[in-house]
C-alpha cells in the first residue's frame, strides 16, 4: 500500500495539481483576453467596449460563458454526432496540451522534453484536424467550405513558419525550449532575427486565423466558417481553443523571439521581477499586438492570402535560413 | 557620358520599383496604419451610455403616438377621420357616434402600432392637435399585441407626455 501511494497515487496528485495550476490560469486568461480584446478594440474606434457588467465591465467575460452554456445545443440533421462533438473537445484539448512544454521561468516548466519546440510544431498543425473534423460532421456545405479555407490557410503557413523556427534553432543549436530562452541572455533573437520575428509573427496570425488573415470565420461573407453549426458548450469550446491558441502562439513568440522570462536589461530593478512575470508581460504584448492588429488591418482575400504564404513568406524565409547559416559558418557562431 | 532620355526612362522606372519594393518590404503602410490606431486608443471616447444618457432629441422627432386632451380633460379628437384617411400604412381605425350631449367623439380609436411607418402625416392632418408622434421612443413590447395601441392606451400616453408634447408644438409653431 505505502509503494502504491508514494510510487504512483502521490505523483499523480501532484501531476495533476501541476497540471491544473497552469489550465485554471491559462482559462481565466482566455476569459479576460475576450474581455481585453473589446476594450482595446473599442478604446482604439474610440468606444467604450463592455462596461456594464461588474466593475468597468469585468465580469462581462463570464456573463457570456454562462450565456453560451446556457444555450440550446443543436446537432444539424445528418451529422455525424460523434465526429461533431469530438472535433471541438479536439481542439480545445490540443490548445491545452500545448503548454506542457512552455517554460515559465528557469526550470518552472511540466515536462521539460528535449525537443520541445518540435512538440509544439507538433501539436500546432494538428489543430487542423479540429477544424476539418468540425467542417466535415457538421454536414452543411458552408462548414465544409469554411474547413476547406481554415486548413489550407494553415498549412501554407506552417511551411513558413517551420524555416523559422529553423533559422532560431541555427542560433541556438537545442530544440529545448529552456535553452532556446538561455541561448538569448546576450541579445533576445528578435534584434538580429528581426524580420524573421516580423515574419513569425504574422505567420502566428495566420495559423491562428486571426485578423488579417480571419478568412475562416469571414464573419461579413461566411458567418462563421467551419463553426456556423456550432452552439452552446460545443461552440464556446471552439472559442475557448481559439484563444488559448492565441496566447499560446504569443507565448512562443516570447520565447523563441522575445527571451522567454528574461528580464529587458541584466541588472538590478530588472532582475528582482521575477521572470514569471516578465514572460506573461511578454505574453501580455504579443496578445495586445494582436488585437491592435485586428483594429487596424481590413481582411486579406483568399487569393492575396495564399500569395503573402506561398510567394513571399516561403522564399523569404529560406532566404533568411540560408543566410542565417551562411553567417553562422563564416564567422564561426556556430553553437556547439 | 550623355544618357538617353530611354535611360532616364528606365532608371526612373528602376527607381520607383526599388521604392515599391522597399516600402512592403518595410511595412511602412502597415506601421503608419497601426500608429493611427494607437493615437485613436488614447483619444475620448464618444460611447453613449444609453440606457443611463440619451442623445438629444428633435422638437419634430416622430415617436409614440399620442391622443391629447384639453386644459379642462375634454379630448380633442372630434372623430373627422382625416387621420385614418391619410394613413398611408391603414394603420388606424376609427369608429365614432355623437355623444349624449350632441358633440361627436371616437368610440373606437386604435392604431396599430406594428403597420405604423412614422411618416407623421395623421399628426399634420389632425385639424386639432389631437393625435400628436411624441417624443418616447422607448415604447418596446414582448408580444405583438401589446403594440395593438386602442384609444384608452393612446389617451394614457398623452397624459404621460402632455409637457413635451405642449413644448415641442410651441417650439414649431412657428413653422407650421
Amino acid at each position: 500500500m505505502a509503494e502504491f501511494w508514494s510510487g504512483f497515487l502521490l505523483p499523480l496528485i501532484i501531476m495533476v495539481l501541476q497540471i491544473l495550476a497552469i489550465t485554471v490560469p491559462l482559462l481565466v486568461a482566455v476569459a479576460f483576453m475576450t474581455y481585453a480584446e473589446r476594450k482595446i478594440m473599442g478604446a482604439m474606434q474610440m468606444r467604450q467596449g463592455p462596461s456594464i457588467v461588474g466593475p468597468f465591465g469585468l465580469m462581462q467575460p463570464f456573463a457570456d460563458g454562462l450565456k453560451l452554456f446556457a444555450k440550446e445545443q443543436i446537432l444539424p440533421e445528418g451529422a455525424n454526432r460523434i465526429v461533431f462533438y469530438v472535433a471541438p473537445m479536439l481542439t480545445f484539448f490540443l490548445a491545452l496540451i500545448a503548454w506542457a512544454v512552455i517554460p515559465f521561468d528557469y526550470g518552472v516548466v511540466l515536462s521539460n522534453i528535449n525537443v520541445g519546440v518540435l512538440y509544439l510544431f507538433a501539436i500546432s498543425s494538428l489543430g487542423v484536424y479540429g477544424i476539418v473534423m468540425a467542417g466535415w460532421a457538421s454536414n452543411s456545405r458552408y462548414a465544409f467550405l469554411g474547413a476547406l479555407r481554415s486548413a489550407a490557410q494553415m498549412v501554407s503557413y506552417e511551411v513558413s513558419m517551420g524555416l523559422i523556427i529553423i533559422t532560431v534553432l541555427l542560433c541556438v543549436g537545442s530544440l529545448n525550449l529552456t535553452d532556446i530562452v538561455r541561448a538569448q541572455e546576450k541579445v533576445w533573437f528578435c534584434i538580429p532575427l528581426l524580420p524573421m520575428f516580423v515574419m513569425f509573427f504574422i505567420s502566428a496570425l495566420a495559423e491562428t486565423n486571426r485578423a488579417p488573415f480571419d478568412l475562416p470565420e469571414g464573419e461579413s461573407e461566411l458567418v462563421a466558417g467551419f463553426m456556423v453549426e456550432y452552439s452552446s458548450a460545443p461552440f464556446a469550446l471552439f472559442f475557448l481553443g481559439e484563444y488559448a491558441n492565441m496566447i499560446l502562439m504569443s507565448a512562443m513568440t516570447s520565447i523563441l523571439f522575445l527571451g522567454g522570462w528574461l528580464p529587458p536589461l541584466p541588472f538590478a530593478p530588472f532582475t528582482w521581477v521575477p521572470g514569471i512575470v516578465w514572460f506573461a508581460l511578454k505574453i501580455a504584448f504579443c496578445l495586445f499586438t494582436y488585437v491592435w492588429v485586428r483594429a487596424t488591418v481590413p481582411r486579406y482575400r483568399y487569393d492575396q492570402l495564399m500569395r503573402l504564404g506561398w510567394k513571399v513568406f516561403l522564399p523569404l524565409s529560406l532566404f533568411w535560413v540560408v543566410l542565417t547559416a551562411g553567417v553562422l559558418v563564416t564567422f564561426g557562431w556556430l553553437p556547439k | 557620358m550623355k544618357r538617353t532620355a530611354a535611360g532616364e526612362e528606365g532608371d526612373e522606372e528602376a527607381m520607383a520599383f526599388l521604392d515599391r519594393a522597399a516600402r512592403s518590404l518595410f511595412l511602412t503602410e502597415l506601421l503608419g496604419g497601426m500608429a493611427l490606431t494607437l493615437r485613436y486608443m488614447f483619444k475620448p471616447k464618444v460611447t453613449l451610455n444609453y440606457p443611463y444618457e440619451k442623445g438629444p432629441i428633435s422638437s419634430r422627432f416622430r415617436g409614440e403616438h399620442v391622443l391629447r386632451r384639453y386644459a379642462n380633460g375634454e379630448e380633442r379628437c372630434i372623430a373627422c377621420k382625416l387621420c385614418e384617411a391619410v394613413c398611408p400604412a391603414l394603420a388606424i381605425t376609427i369608429e365614432a357616434e355623437p355623444r349624449d350631449d350632441g358633440s361627436r367623439r371616437t368610440t373606437r380609436y386604435d392604431i396599430d402600432m406594428t403597420k405604423c411607418i412614422y411618416c407623421g402625416l395623421c399628426q399634420e392632418a389632425c385639424p386639432v392637435d389631437a393625435v400628436v408622434m411624441g417624443p418616447n421612443f422607448e415604447f418596446s413590447t414582448e408580444s405583438r399585441e401589446e403594440l395593438f395601441y386602442n384609444k384608452q392606451k393612446l389617451l394614457a400616453n398623452g397624459d404621460r407626455w402632455e409637457a413635451e408634447i405642449a413644448q415641442n408644438l410651441a417650439a414649431e409653431a412657428p413653422y407650421r
